[in-house]
């Protein structure tokens, strides 16, 4: 594609063409992505905290308050870009990029879809996205230090303590995961899992269903989200490590923070949820038909689904990290560590154990195929042989299913019941009008 | 990826790596310096990407960026007591580095001069190198020396835990412990 482009516009390719056309496909699709879901997160974040409170949340500007978000970007580009006097000026103005920066890297292995991913090949692409992740916090703790203020050091050292510490269940959960699959490649998980619900790596066996959830927990803390808000505490330390930043560098660390939460959840969905897959099998049984059959609009409409799907999964995911953020209070840091150093940290370990043991004494399934499945054959689950891990993915995976038709019977029954949705989103509902708040924050 | 692709990333991770690495040696002020070494690892990191070794460049990022660095700083940061704490070298220390450093750069003067680079071959496929026979080495042929550096990670735990411990005992505890 690059050398297409280089043709077309007859530039001769070398170092100096290569590196301006890697930076103008970065600044012209890149980045405008990533900025725009940030922007949408932070105007979804406020709406969910609104409705989850009885208020609104923004509703002024643009449709049901959408464009907020905008408006607040120009409010702070035109704002006056701070330095403290006492502060380090080198590292204060570097901080921010560098809490950006990696986020932004890890959108490399991200799979967005069975052709749609920006490296494909990259055949650790769950450990890259972990190591590139764990550069963020630099930026926070050097934010904090350069700021030379009491309250963003001690924002900084809360961040240092709990990112260290939480980089470890994280990392073994995700390995309990893997463990499962066999493979690190982000693409590859995906097509492992392509084969409808049941072979989903959460319900492929209980270690794996449970590190679901540790995995939640631990990148919660290490995405800094509530109840692990700890280095940025508005009521005990100002804002924590971004007290002094102001303007655009201080709108840095909000798109820094609600990327990572995307890239998080799109971890938890590639690895635990199937990735780009819907729950039937259809995305990969008829991406498999169009590259046999080499139908070139086929596979470019499945993968355009399949984008869907995966951001769709990775934004629910997203919307619990929200959810929790305006229901549980927050922890001591004590508590913080304690939770994790004694409580998580044993938790997965087991959770590794039992997966390892169950690799090597559990067989594999000899019945239910994993490449080729095709949803509209009922005959090949006749076929399974009876094992104990088949009863208990079969368990597992109706667990699952419920759970999903529970959600979707409950989105359905609120938007039935209720009011219009936009009627929902601007106008306020009369107090003594009983609303169940549940379906209002699955509206929103 | 297309050669001149590398090329223009090797120059700029070289370029990258080589001066973040005089950065080091020249800033003073400690917590300056780490920043300068996080962007020569970076560097490496990705020199180490683009020779296909993925799973290293991600080990240099999680290992030495994402954990000795933060730490280093959270060590500068705990006992420092001005937040800007500069680091004034004796002549002692400047005489022994310069001396250190020159003996270090003949070696690596010579080496350089006496190796035969040929010509540069085709990079290896990203999928030369694949983590599972990374890993069945690790647990295979070398798990004496895996086992052992497990072993030596284990009595730095324990021996640090048991210094925390011991100062637990007489200090109340602050915020952090």
């Amino acid at each position: 594609m690059q050398g297409m482009i280089f043709e077309w516009l007859g530039v001769q390719p070398g170092p100096l063409a290569t590196l301006v056309y890697s930076v103008a496909l970065v600044a012209a699709v890149f980045l405008p992505a990533v900025m725009l879901f940030a922007m949408f997160a932070i105007w979804w974040e406020r709406k969910v905290a609104g409705h989850m409170q009885s208020r609104l949340g923004p509703n002024r500007v643009g449709p049901i308050g959408l464009l907020q978000s905008l408006a607040d970007g120009i409010k702070l580009i035109t704002k006056e870009d701070l330095t403290p006097r006492d502060a380090d000026r080198l590292l204060f103005k570097l901080a921010p990029y560098l809490a950006f920066t990696p986020v932004f890297a890890a959108f490399l292995a991200l799979p967005f879809g069975p052709d749609m991913t920006f490296e494909p090949r990259l055949a650790v692409g769950l450990f890259w996205i972990l190591a590139i992740l764990a550069l963020e916090i630099m930026g926070v703790i050097l934010a904090g230090w350069a700021s030379n203020n009491k309250w963003s050091v001690y924002g900084a050292r809360r961040e240092a303590c709990q990112m260290v510490s939480y980089e470890i269940p994280l990392g073994v959960s995700i390995i309990v995961g893997v463990m499962a699959a066999g493979t690190l490649n982000l693409v590859q998980l995906g097509h492992e899992q392509g084969g409808g619900i049941h072979t989903w790596l959460i319900f492929k066996n209980p270690f794996a269903f449970a590190a679901f959830f540790t995995y939640f927990v631990a990148s919660l803390a290490s995405n800094k989200r509530a109840p692990f808000d700890l280095p940025e505490s508005e009521s005990e330390l100002v804002a924590g490590f971004h007290t002094e930043y102001s303007g655009l560098r201080f709108a840095m660390f909000f798109f820094a923070e609600y990327a990572a939460m995307f890239v998080v959840g799109g971890i938890q969905a590639a690895l635990f949820l199937g990735g780009w897959n819907d729950p039937f099998g259809l995305i990969g049984y008829y991406h498999r038909q169009f590259v046999q059959s080499e139908n070139g609009l086929g596979i470019f409409l499945v993968n355009l689904i399949a984008v869907g799907v995966f951001v769709t999964k990775a934004i629910a995911i997203v919307f619990v990290q929200m959810w929790l953020r305006w229901t549980l209070p927050r922890p001591r840091i004590d508590q913080v560590l304690y939770a994790c150093v004694k409580v998580l940290l044993p938790i997965t370990c087991v959770l590794l154990l039992g997966a390892a043991m169950w690799q090597l004494f559990v067989p594999e399934m000899p019945g239910i195929p994993w490449v080729d499945y095709s949803p509209w054959n009922f005959g090949q689950w006749a076929r399974a042989g009876a094992t104990p891990a088949l009863i208990t993915q079969a368990i597992l995976s109706l667990v699952g299913i419920g759970l999903l038709t529970a959600i979707v019977t409950w989105v359905i029954y609120a938007a039935i019941s209720g009011r219009r949705i936009k009627q929902r989103l601007t106008d306020p509902a009369p107090i003594d009008e009983e609303t169940p708040a549940g379906a209002e924050a699955a509206e929103a | 990826m297309e050669p001149t692709m590398d090329a223009a990333l090797f120059y700029m991770f070289a370029l990258m790596s080589a001066v973040s690495a005089i950065a080091v040696v020249v800033s003073r002020n400690i917590v300056r310096t780490a920043v300068a070494l996080l962007f020569t690892l970076v560097g490496v990191g990705g020199l180490y990407f683009l020779l296909h070794a993925e799973f290293l460049a991600a080990v240099q990022l999680v290992v030495y960026a994402g954990g000795t660095l933060i730490l280093i700083i959270f060590g500068v940061m705990l006992t420092s007591k001005s937040p800007f704490s500069r680091y004034e070298p004796k002549l002692a220390e400047v005489v022994i580095a310069i001396s250190l450093g020159l003996v270090m750069l003949t070696a690596l003067v010579a080496a350089i001069l006496r190796a035969d680079f040929g010509r540069p071959r085709q990079l290896a496929e990203p999928l030369a190198y694949p983590v599972d026979k990374l890993g069945q080495a690790l647990l295979g042929d070398f798990l004496i020396p895996f086992e052992l550096a497990s072993v030596l990670l284990l009595v730095v735990m324990i021996g640090a835990a048991y210094l925390a411990k011991a100062r637990r005992k007489d200090s109340t505890t602050g915020e952090h412990g």
